[in-house]
């Protein structure tokens, strides 16, 4: 499962940044989010965002072996083996993975779509792709 | 804390440069729920009566509320105060965007600037470090020029508000822009920015913000945002933002055109929200937390000129600047609604001082030799670039124009305040009130002057009588009473008004948010002591009857609408008269519009009871006592 970026609808809300720290933080502080969005004003006037792309680059970097992919195709971070070395965020070609100073260990999106639930112009969409594509790439 | 508010809370003096961080009071917050309320008190309690609003003894007051960055629907507002150089009264304007939010995030509720600093400055906010910036390589810049500059300096998460030149010249009806295109325009709040020398607001925060019962909270407004995903409205409102009521106030006889002179415009098809959207849109835009993105973010391209971005226009500024300037092309409304917004001029108030230049040059009251050699006419972008240069610059008359049409028709004279279309100094919203009794009321009793948002009654006339002025009064004074709650909470109003989320929803987020366990019916009562206390405010400082200060201009009586489908229509002198009279009695005011000293016990500021009474203002008793409930809550789409 992944999430389609549809980055034209994107009106620059940041509910999404909102709700993800609220499911994984039981906070409000859309520097906890798990993905994030561009604005660029006033040229050319235009938000982006940027969600995890599985490609699994943070997973390959990390030394401790902190980061997994589970069955949904999200990889997960193993709070208690991170470090908060942070060689995965350079390593992340779109920027999502975050540390926040509240917190020893990095913050990956885990795919719960909450994002995508409550995104109410189609710029986060729920993408269910076949399990056996899934599968091939996990 | 979790009760909604971030902690701290911030006094500058500007004088000396010294910033003390006191811890919030939450006494203070309970009683006045922050925002308009809050402000309300501190400028009462802390402005001395005699101060000149853009001298030192002026506060300016930024307030992020106790609802803003808490997962409420559009909680997103920051809310700006001081007493106002307008209408030299206590003075409140808001904004959306992300500023509020981002102050909380930072720590911060609540900053107070005290005096003038002795050079321009910027204050730097990121987390615990606080600075006052050296603002003199900002100081000059247009406002969308120094927002980017800011950025490009400080880096792209900083929100930033800032003044424009217009701000920094003391022109009495100066905004405060935020985001490209947010903008708190109303009652000169960026001319008391200006007077300060403060030319920036820069933050950056990245704390949580705690509520008192998260898990409710969510549960409750997730289930609103999915809920209305699905309204009606939400599609046209996500399309055309408010420029969807262009075409509405113009079928309806609402809608200003050539300085309020009619109320039909017969280009309307040249401006409404389908030709902004066909023409000018580049992205939709929405506030933090916001699901209804009704903000456009446009482009404006006129032949010979630089194509230019901006955000609008919305409906008050495509209404007022577009057919209250007989503007003919949706290019030149949004060219001059960026023009303003550069400027850093109000783009409400300034398409009312430009139609009420253009009529006075209809009429022949300026001239080409009082414009440096140009006209001024319905229609013409170029006459308005010109005059709007001059007015912020001060340069010739545009030094008239720099107070607002009541300062300019006062210099002009010759029966031009007649239609210099204002109350209190504020001029008015994008809604003609000759033929909607209630929206004409609203515009003479609200405490800051001519603007809608404390009250906007049109669906109320339409359903209840477009010539009747009977029985207007109690709903405008509900109206009074619960439209400006969400300012005083830091949260957009839209939502309620279109959405048809009721307010015993969000009271229910509210109490989520705080803790405080109150009801729909005693946030409204705090909201009526908020307004009381500001109308006492209002009084101390301009010592006169209530009265004296509620009248609209001639034209509300003298002209009939002399064309459309609201042609011949038009209200009476008496029937003004009998409005106040109801709208008096039904605030337990007495006849001459000064609150009794009753009703201001009854609702817990005796103080200013007595502070009325020393100056000779105080109401007569009202024979019978007050009315028990103030105002008459009303159904129907009222908003």
């Amino acid at each position: 499962m992944r999430i389609k970026v549809n980055r034209d609808k994107c009106t620059g809300c940041r509910l999404c940044l909102q709700i993800c720290t609220i499911e994984h933080f039981r906070e409000i502080n859309p520097k906890k989010a798990a993905l994030r969005v561009e604005a660029k004003f006033p040229d050319p006037g235009k938000y982006r965002p940027f969600v995890c792309t599985q490609c699994g680059k943070c997973e390959e970097v990390c030394p401790e072996g902190a980061i997994s992919r589970v069955a949904s195709g999200a990889y997960i971070v193993d709070k208690d083996k991170c470090t908060n070395c942070g060689e995965c965020v350079p390593a992340c070609p779109v920027g999502v993975v975050f540390r926040h100073p509240d917190h020893d260990f990095v913050i990956i999106c885990d795919f719960c779509m909450l994002c995508t639930e409550l995104c109410n112009t189609g710029a986060l969409v729920k993408w269910e792709r076949a399990a056996s594509q899934e599968a091939k790439e996990a | 804390m979790a009760n909604g508010l971030a902690g701290t809370t911030l006094r500058i003096n500007l004088n000396t440069g010294d910033i003390r961080r006191l811890p919030t009071d939450e006494v203070l917050y309970r009683r006045w729920h922050g925002g308009r309320g809050i402000t309300a008190k501190i400028l009462y309690d802390e402005v001395p009566r005699d101060a000149d609003p853009l001298g030192p003894k002026n506060i300016f007051i930024v307030n992020a509320g106790i609802m803003s960055g808490c997962y409420i629907p559009a909680g997103s507002k920051v809310e700006f105060g001081s007493v106002s150089p307008l209408t030299n009264g206590p003075g409140d304007s808001n904004m959306g965007g992300h500023l509020g939010p981002t102050l909380k995030f930072a720590g911060y509720d609540l900053i107070i600037f005290e005096g003038v600093s002795p050079k321009p400055v910027y204050l730097f906010i990121d987390n615990e470090t606080i600075e006052l910036r050296d603002a003199s390589g900002y100081w000059g810049l247009k406002s969308l020029d120094c927002e980017k500059k800011l950025k490009d300096d400080l880096g792209e998460d900083f929100e930033i508000a800032t003044i424009g030149p217009a701000g920094e010249n003391g022109i009495l009806f100066s905004c405060i822009t935020h985001d490209f295109g947010r903008q708190a325009g109303r009652t000169g709040q960026g001319a008391v920015m200006g007077s300060k020398k403060l030319k920036a607001i820069a933050v950056r925060g990245n704390k949580s913000i705690q509520v008192k019962d998260l898990d409710s909270l969510e549960k409750q407004v997730t289930g609103i945002i999915l809920r209305t995903q699905k309204h009606p409205n939400m599609v046209p409102w996500q399309k055309y933002g408010t420029a969807f009521f262009i075409q509405w106030s113009n079928a309806n006889a609402v809608i200003p055109a050539y300085n309020f002179q009619t109320t039909f415009y017969e280009d309307i098809d040249k401006i409404d929200g389908d030709q902004l959207v066909e023409k000018c849109l580049i992205t939709d835009k929405a506030c933090f937390g916001c699901w209804m993105n009704c903000g456009k973010y446009t482009k404006a391209v006129i032949p010979g000129k630089p194509e230019v971005h901006l955000e609008g226009p919305e409906y008050e500024t495509g209404s007022l600047c577009g057919s209250n300037l007989g503007m003919k092309d949706i290019n030149h409304v949004a060219y001059i609604n960026w023009l303003l917004d550069n400027l850093g001029l109000d783009s409400m108030s300034g398409g009312g001082v430009i139609a009420f230049a253009m009529e006075c040059f209809q009429r022949g009251l300026i001239k080409e030799q009082d414009l440096e050699g140009h006209t001024l006419k319905w229609g013409s972008v170029d006459d308005v670039e010109h005059f709007l240069d001059m007015v912020a610059h001060r340069r010739g008359v545009g030094d008239w124009f720099a107070g607002g049409t009541k300062r300019a028709a006062a210099k002009i004279g010759r029966g031009s305040e007649k239609f210099a279309m204002q109350v209190k100094g504020q001029e008015m919203s994008g809604y003609d009130g000759r033929w909607a009794p209630g929206m004409l009321l609203s515009y003479m009793t609200a405490d800051i002057g001519a603007h809608h948002n404390r009250s906007w009654t049109i669906t109320v006339d339409m359903a209840e009588g477009r010539e009747r002025v009977e029985g207007r009064a109690k709903i405008v004074v509900y109206l009074q009473h619960i439209r400006p709650l969400f300012d005083t909470w830091c949260i957009c109003r839209l939502f309620w008004g279109e959405l048809d989320i009721t307010p015993e929803e969000i009271v229910e987020s509210l109490n989520h948010i705080t803790g405080w366990g109150i009801s729909v019916d005693q946030a409204l009562r705090t909201s009526e002591m908020i307004w009381n206390l500001n109308r006492c405010h209002y009084m101390e400082r301009n010592r006169d009857n209530g009265r004296a200060f509620d009248y609209p201009p001639a034209r509300a009586w003298e002209d009939k609408i002399p064309s459309g489908p609201g042609k011949g229509k038009g209200l009476s002198l008496a029937q003004i008269d009998q409005m106040l009279d109801e709208y008096y009695a039904a605030r337990g005011w007495d006849k001459k519009g000064n609150p009794t000293r009753e009703l201001l016990q009854d609702l817990g500021i005796d103080y200013a009871a007595d502070n009325l009474e020393k100056l000779g203002f105080l109401g007569e008793p009202i024979p019978g006592g007050i009315p028990p409930v103030r105002g008459e809550k009303y159904k129907p789409k009222a908003f």
